[in-house]
Parts: structure tokens; sequence; C-alpha cells
């Protein structure tokens, strides 16, 4: 089939799963199309490890049935995207719908939906062409690069390429259909490094929306390296309490945290610790997180929302204040606010291109600026209660002593309240890299407990 | 799919190879033509596995169901092996077509032109054992029958507490028809039902919100979770604990003895010990275990299984995704390492026996060594005794989830419900907080051991290299020494 008979069929698809939803008694129905290809290969040593390729469709059907109050909702996805199927799935979505109960807040947007497709660079024609045999070339000089970097990688758990493509087709009863095109492409290294009868492990990658936006394969495979060489010789330090530096690679996760506190779901259902502190100031006046769908190139980039709402950009924390949940319309009618384009497909939040805006200082002038305390380099474990903001997770990194990084340190936890931990951020450094849909600069947060020994 | 079906293990096994015969033409021709493309090249294996897979949920919030949702999961994975090589291809199409075509990628791992070789496919193929049974596919009962339920539970947990603010239940079936055809005859069905019952509370007093979670669910009907003994005494369970933690103090740091209880703790093997045991990580000599069978890793006393063969459970299985039936493997014995966890790749690489532990989670991925059912072996120890044995600790009863680093053999897993325990009594409860340790050696640090040994109620799902598959785990009230707790109070 040609390409513009592809794309023709695509929304054929979605067209008519919307009519059959219709007349099985559908007030409001909405479907989403995903259709992709994929390749991904594994090399460790000198030998192939793996190589998978698959091409994978699945369609998606809302829909939602007036009954008195509101309107009842059920969803519902297939494979099988034949004719017939897609005419059974939309029917028994219209049947599992009248089962359900009305709800008032339920529904598709009532207006707004993007009006435009801008074109965020989500994919690169060029790329369509790589080869599995191009990109196992690339995982195979991370590869090597990593097992020479040190006579003391010895092993590894591989290093692995993939790249995949998408077609992505959303449309609704209320006539918006829009489709996209996107792309990702990653490559990441495993070493291992050993010294007498200590052996660790540690890793890197990188991601992005074009093949040209991914860092080189050799120096991919001497920064996995370096940071597995960095762990040997790691110790438990005493229990205490001291300064806790997040690094780039760690304080992503921190914002992520942050999210989810302000998931709209979250926060009508009170099961977010921040749930009443709108308009408050929440964090240290040197934080300000951002979440953007439009960012051109972002992994969180998308033209629209699950619901065909544009994407733009959220302004969570402006310098310390809580200033916007995230929403679709659902959350938004729950807590009488709009949509902020959150929408994920079939209903909920997702962010999409989420960060921490960056300071001034070097990830070093913060390790020079901090006597005594705690780098932290990698998170083990989900120890984050987001009803309360516990935070209690397990770590490794490096313990700094007179202002300089002393030597590893493993088995240990940190553990404090997101509550605290956001008000005592006193320093944010200048590095952001985007290594996947969030990004944060290396962070300092002021005094955290440490249990180790 | 929703008729009746006889009980009879090897009809069991047939009716899946019928089903995808009836639904899709899969004949025994079309399969060994499938097979036969992937050996056109030299492989040392190849193998096809189909799935057929439907799942529903039905969900509850605020007093209302809100949303029924349906998923149909179909597709084909062909597999090419080749040394330490795998080729895998995959479609979401079921056809012998489809599988021809996905042999024809998987195959040029190899550059060798083979046809050596050539696939047998067996007339029938059974299985040792029909560990779940069940008369219907919990998928096919009326939407409205799960409805009900939701509405009594909501009902019935908003009146068991005034702090009680929101309700959130939901139901979740699965029902999975697999069939393996392997080059080397292997030719299997099976067909594998999952249901599972959730309840969430969140209790509130003043500004402090706490949830509380109790689920439970297994290989067997979904009548059994509907019975009202069942699903209230869960309620009763998630209310205590959400209004419970509402007064937990701040949890301790530090090193201190932990008191694990029985059933859910076991996460403690399941990421201290089984991940570190899977075959691919010890052919590879990247886990803390590797090269240690024989030796001593846990104190005198301490048994440790991966059994897939328990009655009904959320790990077990008749056959793994490779078509080689599931049994009860001995890791640790008296406190001596036994044995790895293996697929059919990793067992021939390093000379042993597949164990019946090469899982997948669908027909998109390849299959890898994965746990099933990891528990202790009880002890004779009355639990009472052992906290009192503990003269400042922790008596830690539920769990969240954990993780493990298997080349360090540093693990965590988190605290959801745990009380101080100070000379012998327990005391006020404390906050959640993650625990850490050392794989290797935290066993060896195990003091006593209960004789009331539980299987968790059903909850288990086990990620790895992206893929999740349901498991379960099992423990005795058993006491830890020296465990690193994450809390906040130095």
């Amino acid at each position: 089939m040609s390409e513009a008979g592809a794309n023709a069929s695509r929304r054929d698809t979605v067209v008519r799963a919307l009519e059959r939803a219709r007349r099985a008694g559908a007030t409001q129905a909405d479907a989403t199309l995903v259709q992709s290809d994929s390749h991904q290969a594994k090399v460790r040593g000198d030998e192939i490890d793996f190589v998978v390729q698959a091409q994978e469709r699945q369609l998606s059907i809302r829909a939602m049935v007036a009954d008195g109050t509101g309107l009842c909702t059920a969803i519902t996805s297939t494979s099988d995207l034949s004719a017939k199927a897609v005419d059974d799935m939309a029917e028994q979505t219209v049947a599992l719908a009248r089962a359900t109960a009305p709800d008032p807040h339920a529904g598709l947007p009532e207006q707004g939906f993007a009006q435009s497709i801008p074109d965020l660079s989500l994919c690169d024609a060029a790329d369509r062409n790589v080869s599995v045999e191009a990109r196992i070339e690339e995982a195979r000089r991370a590869e090597q690069a990593a097992r020479a970097f040190d006579e003391r990688i010895d092993n590894s758990e591989g290093s692995q390429a993939s790249s995949g493509f998408s077609r992505i087709v959303y449309g609704n009863s209320a006539g918006f259909v829009g489709e996209y095109d996107s792309a990702s492409h990653s490559l990441s290294c495993e070493p291992l490094a050993r010294q007498g009868d200590s052996m660790r492990r540690d890793y890197w990658f990188t991601v992005g929306r074009r093949l040209a936006d991914l860092e080189d394969a050799a120096g991919v495979g001497r920064r996995a390296a370096e940071r597995a060489i960095r762990r040997l010789g790691a110790r438990r330090v005493k229990t205490c309490e001291v300064p806790v530096i997040f690094d780039a690679f760690t304080a992503p996760s921190l914002i992520g945290h942050l999210a989810a506190c302000v998931n709209g779901y979250a926060v009508y259902r009170e099961a977010s610790f921040l749930a009443t502190r709108m308009g408050e100031a929440i964090a240290s006046d040197m934080v300000t997180v951002i979440d953007d769908g439009r960012l051109p190139g972002g992994l969180g980039s998308r033209p629209f929302d699950g619901e065909g709402l544009p994407t733009r950009r959220n302004v969570i924390v402006e310098r310390g204040v809580l200033a916007s949940w995230l929403l679709d319309s659902y959350a938004g009618r729950k807590l009488g606010l709009a949509s902020t384009g959150s929408g994920s497909s079939g209903g909920g939040v997702t962010t999409t291109n989420l960060w921490l805006e960056p300071g001034h200082q070097t990830l070093e002038e913060l390790i020079g600026d901090t006597a005594r305390g705690l780098l932290v380099s990698e998170l083990i474990g989900m120890g984050f209660n987001p009803a309360t903001g516990d935070y209690s997770c397990g770590a490794a990194g490096v313990w700094i002593e007179g202002n300089e990084l002393v030597h590893p340190v493993e088995e240990i936890t940190i553990a404090s309240n997101l509550t605290d931990m956001l008000l005592q951020i006193d320093a944010v450094g200048s590095e952001l890299v985007w290594r996947g849909r969030s990004a944060a600069p290396p962070l300092r947060i002021a005094n955290m407990t440490v249990a180790g020994e | 799919m929703s008729a009746p079906r006889d009980v009879d293990p090897v009809r069991t096994a047939d009716s899946s190879l019928a089903f995808f015969r009836d639904r899709f033409d899969l004949d025994d021709s079309g399969l060994q033509a499938a097979l036969d493309t992937a050996l056109e090249r030299e492989v040392d294996y190849a193998d096809l596995y189909f799935e057929y897979s439907t799942q529903d949920s039905v969900s509850l919030e605020e007093g209302i169901v809100k949303s029924g949702s349906r998923h149909l999961d179909q597709g084909v994975g062909v597999r090419a092996l080749k040394g330490e090589r795998q080729g895998y291809a995959h479609s979401d199409e079921i056809s012998i077509e489809t599988a021809r075509l996905a042999a024809a990628t998987a195959r040029t791992i190899s550059q060798q032109t083979g046809g050596a070789t050539t696939a047998v496919v067996r007339g029938h193929g059974s299985q040792p054992h029909d560990l779940y049974p069940v008369t219907q596919a919990a998928t096919d009962l009326p939407v409205e029958r799960k409805v009900e339920l939701l509405g009594a539970i909501d009902c019935y947990a908003r009146g068991l507490d005034s702090r009680v603010k929101l309700v959130m239940a939901s139901v979740v079936c699965q029902h999975r028809h697999v069939l393996v055809a392997g080059s080397d005859g292997t030719l299997v069905g099976d067909i594998q039902p999952l249901v599972r019952l959730n309840i969430q509370v969140i209790a509130g007093k003043g500004q402090r919100r706490e949830v509380g979670y109790e689920g439970r669910g297994g290989r067997y009907e979904l009548e059994q979770l509907m019975n009202p003994e069942v699903w209230q005494r869960m309620a009763d369970e998630a209310v205590r604990v959400a209004v419970l933690n509402l007064d937990a103090k701040p949890c301790p740091a530090g090193s201190m003895d932990v008191v694990l209880g029985p059933g859910w703790p076991g996460i403690l093997l399941h990421e201290a010990i089984g991940h570190g045991l899977e075959g691919d990580f010890n052919r590879k000599k990247t886990s803390a275990f590797s090269d240690r069978l024989g030796q001593r890793v846990a104190a005198e006393g301490v048994t440790v299984v991966d059994d897939g063969t328990l009655p009904a459970g959320r790990g077990s299985i008749n056959v793994d995704d490779e078509g080689t039936p599931s049994r009860r493997n001995i890791l640790i014995e008296n406190g001596v390492l036994v044995g790895y966890l293996h697929d059919r790749l990793n067992a021939r690489l390093m000379g042993m026996k597949p164990t019946g532990n090469g899982r997948r989670e669908s027909y998109a991925h390849l299959p890898i060594p994965r746990m099933t059912n990891t528990f202790m072996l009880a002890g004779q120890e009355d639990p009472e005794d052992i906290i009192r044995s503990v003269k400042r600790g922790l008596y830690a009863v539920s769990f969240g989830g954990g993780q493990v680093d298997i080349t360090s053999g540093k693990f965590v897993f988190s605290m959801s419900e745990a009380y101080h325990v100070e000379d012998g009594r327990l005391g006020a409860p404390v906050k959640g907080a993650t625990l850490i340790g050392n794989g290797p050696d935290v066993l060896t640090r195990v003091t006593r051991i209960g004789s009331d040994l539980q299987i968790d109620p059903g909850v288990g799902t086990c990620g790895k290299d992206g893929q999740g598959v349901p498991v379960g785990v099992g423990l005795p009230t058993t006491r830890v020494d020296e465990l690193t707790v994450g809390g906040t109070e130095g």
C-alpha cells in the first residue's frame, strides 16, 4: 500500500470506529490508533545478544452514553484492526458503557480542539532508512569503548540500540481528527567493573527524536565505564543528617514526584499533600518547574493531547509558588478549572516535557560549596508517598568531606518529606540535559537523614 | 471461548490448541512450515509463540462505577537461537503467513544456510498438571455482576469509619490462551486465567491524609473474590491500615533488628536472592551470586524455593512460555546455594537443565528467566516469641515494592505498615520507609524462623527488562538482624 493509502486507511479506521459507536448509541466517543515499527538490538562483548523487530498496531475506543445526570463511560482496545473486529469492539464499548454509572463530570472537552498541527520535529524522515545493522554497529562501538576504557572493565550486561517510529491518529465525535508521526532512538551501555572480589555495574544512555540528536556511541561507552569504575570501593557511612546533592541523573526524579502531586486526579481525590496549597510558597524561590508539550524535538512533545486539545506551556511552580495543576478536561471539571492540555489517551493526566529551570553553578561548584555531605548518583526503590510527601529511598553516590569528593558510598538510604525538601533546596546547578521526558539540573537540599551503619 | 471446559489436564492443553486451530487455522503442517522457514538458516533452535488474551476491568471511585474497560491482545512471536544470539520478530496478526514472515526476519541472526534440521511438530502436546482449572472465563462474566460487587464494597468500606474520605475499588480479569511450538517437537498450549480485586482507601484527619490498600487475586474463579467474607475482610484491612497510619510516628533511621511478618514481606527473598539467581545473570557472570553454587549464603535452617506449581497461585504456570513444565526448584537448602532459575537458552549455555522459568510478558517479548512463587519454608518458632526476642527494633507487616542491583547485590523494599518494638513489646505504628540490604549476606543474619509460612494474597507483579509478569512470594515470620532502616529519626 502507498504511504498516502496507508494514511487514509488509518484515518478511515478511526472514523469507522466513531461512526459504529455512534450508531450503537454512543452520545460521545473518541478513538486513537497507534501504529509502530521498531527494532532493537543488544551487543555483549563481541557477540550479538539479540535482535528484535516488530510491527504493532492498536486501536483504542472510548464511548460515552448519556443517562440522566451524566455520561456512562467505557474504554476498549484491540490489536485486531479488521473491519469486523473494529465494528464488534465499537459495539462492545457502548454495551460496556451502559453497564457503568453516569458521571456528571465525564465527557469530551466542550471546545478548544487543536486548530493546526505544528511540526514539532518529532521525527526525521531520513532516519526511516536506518538499518538494524547500522544500529548494531553503534552498540558495538559503545561496548568496545567501555571495555577498552580501563582494564578493570572486564564484563558487561551489554549495549543496546533501539529505533522506533509511530504514527498516532486521534479522532472524536466533536469532529476533531488529527495525526502526527513521532520517533525515538536510543543507545545504552551497561558495563561491569571488577577489583578483587568486588564487582559493580553502572550505565549511561542517550535518547532522542532524531539519530543526529544522540551522543556519540564511543562517548556513551566511556561515560558508562567511568561511572562503573567510580563505584569500586564503595562503603556505607554512619547514620547522620547532612546536605544532599542530587546530580543531573537523579534530580529529575524529584520533579517527577512533584508532578505526581499536582496531577489533577490526585488533587481532587485529596491524595496529594499539595491538594490545599495552590498559590502558596511550597518550595525555595530558586525553584521554577515547567511542563511544556511543544518543545521542538522534545521526548514528551506532541501537537495535541489525548483529548485533541492543543498542548502548551504550563508553569507548575514559579519561584517557589505553586502556580498550576496538570489537568485533563475531567479533572478540570472536578476542580472547576479548564484543562491544561495534559490529557492522556483514554483518560488521565500525563506530563510532557517537564523541567526545573537551571541556576548558575556547575556541579563542581556545588560540591566545592559543601563542607560535608552526600552526592547522590543513583536512587533505588520507589519510596515516595504522594499523600503525605514522605520520602525514603535507597541511594548510592559519593561522600563529600572538606568540600571535595572523597569516596563512593552505597547501601544507604536518604529520607525526609517532600514538603521540607522543596523548601530546603538551597542551590540549583546550571547543567540541564534532556535524557527523557523530564530534566533537572543538579540541586542541593540543605538537610536530609542518611541512614547507614 | 465462553463454553464450560473439561478440566482434565490433557484436555486443557488440547482445548488451547483447538482454540488456535479453530479460530486462526493454525494446523500442524502450517506450524511446521513456519518453523521450517526459521530453520532455512543454521540455528540451534527456533520456536513460535502465539497468544490471544482478553483483559477487562471495572473501577469504582466516589461511589460510582466510573468506567469499564476491555482489551484484546493477540499476536505471534518467532524466535531463532544460534549460540548466544537470539533473533526475534513479532506481529499482532495471527496467521501462518505472518509467522513465516516473522521467521524469515528472526533467522537473520545466523548467516549460514541451514536445512539439515527439520522441525517435527507432534500431533499433540500435554501438560504434566492442571493447576488452575476454571469452568468459566472471568472475562465472560456479565459486567453487571462486577459492578454490583464494587458497589457493595464501597457501601461497606465507607460505613467502617468516619475518617474514610474516599474508596476506590477495581476488579481486573484476564484470560490468556497461549501456544508454543518448538523445533524440537514441542507443541503445548495453556489457558491462563487471572483475577484480582483491589481496594484502596484514603482516610483523613485534619489536613493529614493516608492511603490504605488491600489486594487479592490468583488463577481462580472470580466467584471466590465475590464471597462477602473475602471482600469484607479486605475492606476491613484497607481501612484499618489507612486509619492506623494517620497516627504513625516518624520511622527511625539506621541499622536495627527487624521482624518481618508472614506473607507479602517475602518480597525480601524476591529482591535479595531471587533475581540474583536468575540464569541469564549467572551465565553472564554479572550476578553477585555468580559461581557461588554449593556455598553458604544464608543461615542454617533457611530453605528457599521457587515453586511454579502452587495450585491457583498468581505466580503459577502449567508450562512456562517456552513450553517447559513448571516445577518446584530449591534455590537455597539449609543455608547453602543449590540452584538457579533457567530458561532454555541460559540452561543450554551453562550445561544445565531448563527449570520451567522461561517467561515473557506477551508475544511482543523474548522469554527470559523469571521467578514464579518464591518463598522460605517454615521453621519451628512461635511468631509471638520472635517478636518477644527483640530488644529494640521494628516489626514490619506490610510492604510496597522493592528493587535490586543484581551485580552489587544491594536491594531495597518499602514498608507500608510497621511498629516499634521495645523490650519485646509492640509499640506505636511508624511511617513507611525503605529498608536496604546486601543480598548475598542478608540471609546469613536470619536468626529466627517462624512456623507460620504464608504465601502473599496474590498481588505481585515483577518487572525485568521492561517486562512485567505475575509472581507470588511467601515468608514465615522471620527475624533479620542489622537491616538498614531508612527513616528520618537519627
